[in-house]
């Protein structure tokens, strides 16, 4: 049987992606045996001209990380898209938008002004920021347009399958290339981890009726390690989020932060998990609820903090 | 915006808010056209989703309707979501849509001059808003997942 034929890309990400898909271990021999990588920018010089003189659909598969946030980006997915067999979307940026996504209650000019201008380490009197053409002595540069609203994989191409996580754990990126592997794909569209239940469900910490009058930041008590996060005021955010990962921040006493995405049939992670973490706060008063609530410092961020670029309003709208 | 028609959803309880409506209706007390209900068993049943996706396709605002505390048919229905609704009001907030465009009111079976007061002072909070500005996301959007 012939190789197969993989390609990787990074789009608007951190870089983790691309060392999550090494974190497989000793297993990356199985996958050199089994496929050869033809394009990999983090890993091997390649270039995009390479690529596009690839023919169409000569890619098995490409497992693509990072959103859609520049027109470089966008040209790349579907570049990519054309030469592939199966598109993955590979981790919560491609996937749901994730960090660079929270950009989306900005917009492009006051991206800029942060980035640009308001930095502490920044030192810009003039005012530069980046543009799409520029004269210069030896001719024209170019730079790829940076969009206002950033974008998931999905919004942007037809994509095959999801990878979840932020990065996706090494049992998850195995299941997926042991299946790639062994020519046994799920159905398409089909969010590729172990379980399609909560966090919750792998989480071994005790778990009782769950009721809150006061919600903390993890800096301010220090958790009890038999007993559910979310029962001791931590913000905890398995009950909404897919499992597959192992529960493995609550086992270090840390607080789930939703990283791989709603469960099975959700849509708006967002508003499920609202939904559930208020269903749940001790008090019939309103006004004592409403003082319960104002303890979440930014609620958007921490409900939308992976998901905002694929949540039903998708970006905030800046007046 | 003289010609600002509103579209309005309200979600009312089966038990009482419902009961409330059809109490307006044959009482003949006139309630805005604006106003497009949907019957649920219990306001407890409305999940923010349900509140989101409406404003996302359109929705220029949305009511909730419900039993009055204490009288829900599922003893605590409506508890949460009166626990629900600040909190999501706080993200609507957050992304830039006047959270005045949803609001939950306590209606019960025998108040349909309640109900009738409630939709008209709602729909004209929502035409002096004017129109939700989100327009129809699923025509702007390549939709991926939504469906």
């Amino acid at each position: 049987m012939a190789k197969l034929k993989i390609a990787l890309y990074w789009a608007a990400s951190c870089g983790g992606c691309d060392i999550a898909t090494l974190a497989i271990g000793e297993k990356i021999l199985k996958l050199a045996e089994a496929a050869d990588i033809v394009f990999w920018p983090v890993g091997i010089d390649f270039k995009y001209a390479d690529v596009e003189k690839m023919p169409d659909k000569s890619i098995d598969a490409c497992l693509f990380n990072g959103a859609i946030r520049t027109s470089e980006n966008e040209h790349i997915a579907k570049l990519l898209r054309a030469k592939s067999k199966i598109m993955i979307a590979y981790g919560s940026c491609a996937y749901e938008g994730c960090i660079p996504g929270l950009s989306n209650f900005y917009n492009r000019q006051m991206t800029f002004e942060c980035a640009y201008i308001e930095t502490p380490t920044t030192d810009n009197p003039e005012r530069i920021f980046p543009q799409t053409k520029v004269k210069v002595p030896e001719g024209e540069l170019e730079l790829p347009e940076f969009y206002d609203t950033v974008k998931t994989l999905a919004q942007t191409v037809d994509v095959d399958y999801f990878v979840p996580g932020c990065p996706p754990e090494e049992k998850t990126t195995w299941l997926a290339l042991e299946a790639l592997i062994a020519g046994k794909l799920p159905p398409k569209g089909t969010v590729i981890s172990h379980s399609v239940k909560a966090v919750c469900d792998e989480c071994p910490r005790k778990k009782e009726e769950k009721k809150i009058k006061k919600f903390y930041r993890p800096y301010e008590i220090i958790p009890d390690p038999e007993k559910c996060l979310l029962e001791q005021g931590l913000l905890c955010y398995g009950i909404a989020t897919r499992g597959g990962c192992g529960a493995l921040c609550p086992q270090a006493n840390m607080p789930c932060t939703g990283c791989y995405g709603p469960v099975e049939g959700v849509v708006d992670q967002g508003a499920h998990f609202l939904s559930a973490l208020s269903s749940i706060i001790d008090s019939n008063d309103p006004e004592e609820i409403q003082r319960i609530l104002d303890d979440i410092p930014d609620p958007a961020g921490t409900f939308y903090r992976y998901s905002l670029p694929d949540s039903l309003l998708r970006r905030a709208r800046i007046k | 915006m003289d010609n600002f028609e509103p579209k309005i959803v309200a979600f009312c309880c089966n038990w009482c808010s419902y009961a409330g409506a059809d109490l307006a209706g044959t009482s003949r007390i006139q309630y805005p056209s604006a106003i497009r209900i949907i019957r649920v068993m219990c306001s407890g049943r409305v999940s923010p989703f349900f509140i989101l996706k409406a404003l996302s396709v359109g929705a220029d605002g949305v009511l909730i309707l419900g039993c009055h505390p204490g009288d829900c048919h599922y003893i605590e229905g409506n508890y949460k979501t009166m626990r629900r609704i600040p909190l999501l009001k706080k993200i609507l907030k957050q992304l830039g849509i006047e959270e005045e465009r949803v609001r939950l009111e306590w209606v019960s079976a025998s108040e349909g001059a309640k109900f009738a007061e409630v939709t008209n002072s709602f729909t004209q909070s929502i035409r002096n808003l004017g129109p939700n500005t989100l327009g129809n996301l699923k025509q702007n959007y390549q939709e991926a997942r939504h469906g």
